[in-house]
């Protein structure tokens, strides 16, 4: 079963908006929001919190997002409170880009450790890189994105997944500029169209595993 | 002499009073430089464990301490029931199963009340925060225990130097909470927080005599 993640909120519509979003890009991830106080005023529930955090642990744990002050201080205080809590983890980042980016990784299998560093580094600028010669050992595929939206959320999410525990390191190149595989932010910043010719490019034992996966997806233009 | 279940459960009724008839100036003070909440939130707290109390009154008042954590970190909805929860349920675990708290332990129980505070907000001395009031007032009351005080006299001496911390907060460029926002803007205003940690030292210091 995948990480579950709690989104804890001043703001119950925030936290509620926030998981649906995160949702989208993540279904069947248990993504629960935690905001704002029983009686629907601005605040942070620490019952809510621990409550949320229990339901979203199917056995790999969960880890919890917050938005400002008392909200990481709830969150840790409800971690503390659990009977294992080691199980849970609250991380500092940023909570819109870090709560998709930590549904894609739950989604695509991660452990909650991941998970965590996965929105943790949603706060620092997509790691896109300048082009490489392609080290001996990778290999590559051109493919021509012929979906409506690109390389947008959904797809870039899609991708992600679509690599995620696989043994390969994995680039995407568009022009002068490639994109870790692994970060839906970076290739979201990549800022791939429709009709664009992207490469894909694999290093690893699966290499070839990753390269027919994507090709698949593009092919079947995600499933739009 | 030292304070009994019953005795901590007075003080924390006193202390309820003294954050019903400051809640209003509390508000103010959260509105000049936070969000408002300072007052009502603790309040509701507070409330919560008056209610508590009129359950039944715990038999040790390590046991009062921890009704008070568990109340504070269910009810108060803002940054004060972590910090304040965090530094009632330390306290309690200080003092475990003692039947009186003796001036040693209240003073031990003190300092892991301020511990715990730190602990939770990450606040250091000079970031206009409740650390500001408490930090001087736990070496107060430790300064006025090696000098032979009584509980009431230690409190008192805590409260004093609480006072004179919380007013310090006006000259601070406050660095955490929703204050650390407005930088230099925050400077002129009194921290919620100290102030309200100067009020209930304060309450408790009143109900010892």
């Amino acid at each position: 079963m995948s990480v579950g993640i709690v989104l804890v909120s001043h703001s119950a519509r925030l936290a509620e908006g926030l998981a649906e979003l995160a949702a989208q890009m993540a279904p069947d991830v248990t993504i629960l929001p935690a905001g704002g106080l029983a009686d629907g005023s601005i605040g942070t529930d620490y019952d809510e919190v621990v409550a949320a955090t229990q339901r979203a642990d199917s056995g790999s744990g969960v880890v919890l997002l917050y938005d400002l002050g008392s909200a990481q201080m709830t969150a840790d205080l409800a971690v503390e409170s659990l009977s294992n809590p080691s199980s849970a983890l609250v991380v500092d980042a940023p909570l819109v880009e870090g709560a998709v980016a930590a549904a894609v990784a739950a989604q695509g299998g991660a452990d909650r450790q991941a998970v965590a560093a996965a929105a943790a580094e949603a706060g620092m600028p997509p790691d896109l890189m300048p082009v490489l010669e392609p080290a001996a050992d990778t290999s590559a595929v051109e493919l021509t994105l012929t979906n409506d939206v690109g390389l947008h959320a959904r797809p870039a999410a899609l991708l992600v997944r679509s690599v995620a525990g696989l043994d390969a390191e994995v680039t995407v190149r568009l022009g002068e500029q490639e994109a870790d595989a692994h970060s839906v932010l970076a290739l979201m910043s990549l800022g791939a169209r429709q009709g664009d010719r992207v490469e894909i490019r694999a290093k690893g034992p699966q290499a070839a595993d990753a390269l027919a996966k994507v090709k698949e997806l593009v092919e079947g233009d995600f499933g739009e | 002499m030292g304070c009994t279940a019953e005795g901590l459960a007075t003080a924390l009724r006193a202390a309820a009073g003294v954050v019903a008839e400051h809640r209003a100036e509390l508000i103010e003070l959260d509105r000049a430089i936070g969000d408002a909440d300072h007052g009502e939130n603790l309040h509701r707290g507070f409330t919560a464990i008056l209610a508590a109390l009129d359950a039944g009154t715990p038999a040790t008042p390590g046991a009062v301490a921890k009704l008070a954590a568990t109340t504070l970190i269910s009810k108060v909805g803002g940054a004060a029931g972590p910090l304040y929860g965090t530094a009632f349920l330390r306290a309690a675990t200080k003092i475990g199963d003692a039947g009186e708290l003796d001036v040693p332990l209240l003073v031990e129980a003190l300092k892991a009340a301020l511990e715990g505070v730190q602990a939770r907000g990450k606040a250091v001395e000079g970031d206009a925060t409740m650390v500001d009031a408490l930090l001087p007032a736990v070496a107060a009351a430790e300064a006025a225990a090696d000098g032979g005080a009584d509980p009431a006299a230690v409190l008192t001496a805590a409260a004093d130097a609480a006072d004179k911390g919380a007013e310090s907060t006006v000259d601070l460029v406050a660095r955490k909470g929703r204050a650390s926002y407005l930088g230099e803007r925050a400077v002129g205003h009194l921290d919620p927080g100290a102030r309200s940690t100067a009020l209930l030292l304060r309450a408790f210091a009143e109900a010892a005599r």
